[in-house]
């Protein structure tokens, strides 16, 4: 069986530095995998080089069997790829509903009946209205999952999806988007700093440090995992608890 | 060979105040995001002061102290204007400073004349730097070796400045990022107002150092403010190495350029920009596209269509407009159909600028266009009106095709100095192809036929036409397409990742905003019975962001209010006093401080009270 | 709201003004003349130019007028753009009801006006622009102009320039009609007389954006043993300073344009050129009757001395009164019959309005600059008739389009 998502050798440097090294991995549709690492890691740039925002040095990506390496974020939207940005990529001088309907493809009529279910499911329903310029941090992020959904993506990306969100409403978010990816086999890559978050949904979590990937497998796995304890021992940062 | 490195140096020399005022220009960009039109302004005055003074003050102390005494007083005549104008306004969207800026200019050019008489003023030349060297066989004058040598040792100054005081270090931040300097809890306030008499300053410096050089006059600001802004976009903005390296390239290109082709001054700045934009999309030494983004127009507060009230008014406002025949006479018609085909002009850049997001200091291209492809169509190939009006917006969208395919590749400012640089190659083109444009004396004859042939007649036609395509502009902002033009603004990120090719989107309201300015240029080549290279002019330009600004940029319609005011009050300023600038500068600076949101913003308070 | 709706009252009430303001602004009894100029553009000669034909208008009225009734000149800024001056032809005769219109500086002005003037079927007498187009090629029945045209002026100063030994002439001149026209009749006026003669550089300054170093080098470099200069104004002064530093104009001929009009030479003071043919008005030195009358009433008047926009103003304005007075009448072909062939006295003489192509013959004054006291002069100039440096009114009528 092909992996909905391939990723091998994927490398990428900014002025001598290297962002990301020569990072494989691969997902399976359905699966919700997590990519997690100290700040600086080269989290965005790898999701970046996924969604077509950075162009790789090296490496190839494929979406289920086809290479989609180095193409236009426009081109690899056409292939069934949704994402959320970290900083609030939104429509800012429009409405939520028009955010949506403008994300959205098709006709009129089914554009609107089709943006208010996707605003229902992300619970920004009674926020339509709203200018998204105006929305708190965590209805931003529901508006990117809405956004991200429009495509009815078969493979998600989301770029910290529960920033500035209360512990309920993470917890609310990220079992809706499980319940996406077991019921139409929609696989999600998403990365977050929160590590309750990470160990209560992910299925496997991939450990990025300094541009390397140093981890890869189930949470207890992760959470063992001496070395992914000592870089983030190094942040400050403790999660044996956690969970 | 000796003639060629004398040629060079001469270049040089030329390039010495060009660089001074491009760079006090970059400075104040870089630091509060101004596009500031006073600048040419400030360097006249700063080469009248320079005059009076030196006229007054005797020998070589009296001489070179009246030129520092001038750029201290031009500095200081900046620091008022940023206390006392624009301080008001820094909140107001961006370019909208460009509107107070300009209105100062206006009202100096007319100052001016009455301050200092209408004649050129030919300064004393500077003690100690009269005569010629001779080098290598050839006469160079001792003044351009003293400016050879002083361009770069501002540049140095400046770098020290900048590079090795708090003050410089703070400036730099700020060009980086306002936000953060704000957050370092700097007194902003301050930074701005020293800038800003700095920035000036220099512009006086430039203007006075021209004094050995040549005759003071009035019109000295309009032909340095545009190249100085040139030049900082070729060096990249914020970079004042930058604009010192696009100074001497733009000066030395010129000084062998007019060797091989004579002709070649008339564009040569404007050609050598867009080749280096269309290569270097951030200019020579501007790296950071922070500078660009920053530049982007602010993002209104959501539209909405208007309500079937709010329609029955715009009807009633139509209808009555449609009865103006029954009591105005034909002057007045005639004015009122020029005022309705300038509200058609600033609704298609009110269209590129708002929905679009893609601000343009060459409209007029567009507008010019149309005009002579109407006009071609009647004097060579003998079209009658119907099918001039038809045929001749088709060369203002062929126009809009072409320019646009290179602007929307740039953002912010950088994207609309190429507007205008393609402007001025339209320009340059009209002016020099005498066999077919007839030059800059025109095609004349371009009267209209049949009904249109009584005022009221072309009134209406002109009402006709600039309403449909005005309503037209409003229906597009509200369509689909205006949606996804939007969301190409608003965050180019998300727009590519729900499938909106950004470009396209951009290129397309380009074609749109093109075309109906172009209708409207075909309507007045018809009103004026004549076509003048003008009409592709960089004061039309102006004229048309003028009108969208006072209008309003973060309104759909407001542009429409801001040409019918500006439109209606400088025909009757200039038919009424020979200080139309004078009058006009004045009330926009008013204007701006009374309305900041413009005019069309002040509307949307009253429809939406907070 | 309150205060908003005293914005709106102020500007419906700034509409309303405009609507009302032109409204009878002149008496009924008074015959009235539509003049538009570049007031705000060109004060530097539009200023003298209005004190003139102000001088003219009060020594008519002060006379008893034309037809019985005084006149009144409507005058009109035109913000130095055709289209503008457009608005204002069409204010002066839509709305104020002006018999005739006059005026312009710009070449591409007068052209608007003169073809607005055909359109609308109204006189037009053009006062200054000095485009060949306006008489010539783009003529029409409705347009006369009174300054020499560049024909002339080149004609008169190829005369000159044909008797200098020279051979090698380079050119100087802006780049625009007014430059490239001046220049292109100029070498073929010389060329005739002078088959020898060899153009050996070209320089085309952008109007008003002279890089004068580089062009003076250029032209140096060509080695040139006369020139042709053909920039005014600013330009000029940059050029002449850049040049005399150069020693571009050492031990070399130079004709040049317009450059001994006093708005021209005056702000170069001391440093006038001297010893360059040139076109201009030497006010302080003609000794004529009608021209000591003129510069006595001039002077009384202003307290200023006249410059040659002050005698352009003056002469368009008699002129006007002249054929309105021969027409006895304000009717358009009345007032294009008289003005065909009409005589008159202006401070330079006896001028015609030829019938052929529409053209006066007013001359102008070559001569040689000269710096006197510290002020830039006219020496050994002679007045040149226009009259004689036309081609034949016949000719000259079959340069003008058949309609």
């Amino acid at each position: 069986m092909t992996a909905l998502l391939d990723v091998r050798g994927l490398s990428k440097s900014f002025g001598g530095v290297e962002a990301v090294r020569d990072v494989s991995f691969a997902l399976a549709a359905g699966e919700l995998l997590a990519l997690i690492g100290p700040n600086g890691a080269g989290k965005s740039t790898c999701f970046g080089m996924l969604g077509g925002q950075v162009r790789p040095d090296a490496g190839r990506v494929r979406l289920a069997g086809a290479d989609i390496t180095g193409l236009k974020p426009r081109r690899i939207w056409a292939r069934g790829v949704g994402r959320t940005f970290q900083t609030a990529e939104t429509f800012a001088s429009m409405t939520v509903a028009e955010n949506v309907e403008t994300a959205l493809h098709g006709r009129t009529a089914a554009r609107s009946a089709e943006t208010r279910r996707l605003l229902g499911l992300v619970g920004l329903a009674a926020a339509a209205g709203r200018p998204a310029g105006t929305l708190s941090y965590g209805d931003v992020k529901r508006l990117e999952l809405a956004l991200a959904l429009s495509n009815t993506p078969r493979l998600l990306l989301m770029d910290e999806p529960t920033a500035g969100m209360a512990a309920a409403e993470r917890t609310a978010l990220m079992q809706l988007v499980a319940g996406l990816a077991r019921e139409r086999q929609v696989g999600v890559l998403f990365t977050e700093h929160d590590m309750d978050v990470v160990f209560a949904h992910a299925d496997r979590i991939l450990v990025l440090d300094r541009g390397l990937l140093i981890a890869e497998g189930p949470p207890e796995a992760i959470r063992a995992d001496p070395q992914v304890r000592a870089v983030y021992l190094g942040e400050g940062l403790t999660f044996s608890e956690a969970g | 060979m000796d003639f060629l490195v004398v040629q060079f140096l001469t270049g040089l020399a030329s390039a010495c105040s060009l660089f001074l005022v491009a760079s006090g220009l970059s400075l104040i960009f870089g630091v509060t995001r101004i596009v500031n039109f006073a600048h040419g302004a400030f360097y006249m005055v700063g080469a009248y002061v320079a005059y009076v003074l030196t006229e007054r003050w005797s020998g070589a102390l009296g001489y070179w102290g009246g030129l520092l005494c001038a750029a201290l007083v031009v500095g200081a005549a900046g620091a008022a204007m940023e206390m006392a104008l624009l301080r008001r306004i820094y909140r107001a969207p961006d370019l909208f400073q460009l509107l107070a800026t300009f209105g100062v200019t206006l009202m100096v050019e007319d100052l001016v004349v009455l301050l200092f008489g209408p004649e050129d003023l030919l300064g004393a030349r500077a003690p100690g730097f009269k005569g010629a060297v001779e080098i290598l066989g050839q006469q160079v004058p001792r003044y351009d070796l003293f400016l050879i040598g002083l361009a770069p040792l501002v540049l140095a100054g400046l770098h020290l400045v900048l590079r090795r005081t708090r003050w410089g270090i703070l400036v730099r931040a700020a060009t980086q990022d306002r936000e953060m300097v704000a957050a370092l809890g700097v007194n902003q306030r301050w930074l701005f107002t020293s800038v800003f008499a700095l920035g000036t300053a220099l512009a006086g410096l430039g203007g006075a150092l021209q004094l050995p050089r040549e005759a003071v006059n009035h019109s000295m600001d309009m032909t340095i403010i545009v190249e100085a802004f040139v030049v900082v976009v070729i060096g990249g903005l914020g970079s004042i190495t930058g604009a010192f390296l696009a100074a001497v390239l733009v000066c030395e290109l010129n000084a062998f350029g007019i060797l091989v082709l004579p002709e070649v001054s008339l564009v040569l700045v404007f050609a050598v920009m867009a080749g280096v934009l269309i290569l270097r999309p951030h200019g020579l030494l501007g790296g950071a596209p922070a500078e660009a983004r920053a530049m982007r127009l602010a993002i209104p507060p959501p539209w909405k269509p208007f309500t079937s009230a709010e329609r029955l008014w715009v009807v009633g406002g139509l209808a009555l407009a449609a009865a103006l025949p029954l009591v105005a006479g034909a002057y007045a018609l005639t004015v009122a159909a020029e005022v309705a085909i300038f509200a058609l002009f600033a609704a298609s850049l009110s269209f590129l600028m708002g929905p679009g997001g893609m601000p343009s200091f060459g409209h007029a291209a567009f507008f010019g266009l149309g005009a002579y492809g109407a006009a071609l169509a009647v004097s060579g190939a003998g079209l009658p009106m119907a099918a001039a009006l038809l045929v001749g917006p088709l060369l203002g969208l062929a126009g809009a095709v072409l320019f646009g395919w290179f602007c929307v590749r740039l953002s912010g400012v950088y994207s609309a100095m190429l507007t205008l640089a393609f402007a001025q190659i339209a320009w340059a083109v009209a002016f020099q192809w005498v066999g077919l444009t007839g030059g800059d004396n025109g095609l004349l004859g371009i009267w209209p036929e049949g009904f249109a042939r009584t005022p009221h007649g072309f009134y209406w036609l002109a009402l006709a036409i600039c309403a449909t395509g005005i309503v037209l502009l409003r229906i597009l902002v509200f369509s689909r397409f205006g949606y996804r033009l939007r969301a190409a603004r608003d965050s180019a990120a998300r727009a590519e990742t729900v499938g909106i090719d950004r470009m396209r989107v951009q290129w397309a309201a380009f074609a749109v905003a093109g075309l109906f300015a172009a209708i409207a240029g075909a309507l007045f080549a018809f009103l004026k019975g004549s076509v003048f290279p003008d009409t592709l002019g960089i004061p039309l330009s102006v004229d048309a962001l003028a009108m969208v600004l006072l209008g309003g940029v973060e309104t759909v319609s407001g542009a429409i209010l801001g040409a019918i005011a500006y439109k209606l009050l400088a025909v009757w300023l200039i038919s009424e006093t020979d200080q139309s600038k004078l009058v006009l500068g004045a009330v926009i600076v008013l204007l701006v401080v009374v309305f900041p949101q413009g005019l069309g913003g002040q509307i949307t308070r009253w429809r939406r009270p907070t | 709201m309150r205060q908003s709706t005293a914005r709106c009252a102020a500007f419906a009430f700034a509409v309303a003004a405009f609507l009302a303001a032109p409204a009878a602004r002149a008496q009924q009894s008074e015959i009235k003349i539509g003049e538009i100029n570049s007031y705000s553009t060109l004060p530097a000669f539009t200023e003298p130019y209005r004190k003139g034909w102000q001088l003219a208008v009060e020594e008519v009225n002060a006379a008893g007028g034309v037809l019985g009734r005084k006149i009144a000149v409507l005058s009109k800024d035109d913000a130095g753009k055709p289209a503008d001056a457009v608005t204002a032809a069409n204010e002066l005769v839509s709305s104020d009801g002006v018999v005739m219109l006059t005026g312009t500086f710009f070449s591409h002005i007068g052209l608007a006006v003169s073809d607005y003037a055909k359109q609308k079927k109204v006189f037009f007498l053009a006062a200054e622009p000095l485009t060949d187009a306006i008489t010539w090629d783009k003529g029409n029945a409705y347009t006369f102009r009174l300054r020499p045209s560049n024909y002339m002026q080149a004609a008169m100063l190829a005369e000159e320039a044909a008797k200098l030994p020279a051979k090698r002439w380079a050119t100087i001149a802006p780049n625009y009609e007014y430059g490239q026209s001046a220049v292109a009749v100029f070498k073929k006026l010389l060329s005739q007389k002078r088959p020898d003669i060899e153009w050996v550089a070209e320089q085309w300054p952008p109007q008003g954006r002279i890089d004068a170093g580089a062009v003076v080098q250029a032209i140096a470099a060509a080695k040139p043993e006369a020139i042709l200069n053909v920039t005014f104004g600013p330009d000029l002064a940059k050029l002449v300073r850049e040049g005399n530093t150069r020693g571009l104009f050492k031990d070399r001929a130079v004709v040049s344009f317009l450059t001994g009009e006093p708005e021209y030479l005056d702000p170069l003071k001391d440093e006038a050129p001297t010893g360059w043919i040139v076109t201009g008005y030497p006010w302080y030195a003609i000794k004529t009757p009608e021209h000591d009358a003129f510069l006595k009433a001039y002077q009384d008047r202003f307290k200023d001395y006249p410059r040659l926009g002050s005698i352009v103003g003056y002469s368009t304005l008699k002129a006007a009164a002249a054929i309105i007075a021969k027409a006895g009448s304000t009717d358009t072909d009345k007032l294009i019959a008289a003005a065909e062939g009409i005589s008159l006295v202006t401070p330079f003489g006896q001028v015609v309005f030829r019938k052929g192509d529409h053209q006066s013959t007013l001359g102008a004054f070559v001569g040689k600059t000269a710096v006197v006291d510290g002020q830039g002069r006219m020496v050994d100039f002679v007045y040149r008739d226009g009259a004689a440096y036309l081609p034949g009114e016949a000719e000259a009528a079959k340069l003008r389009p058949a309609d």
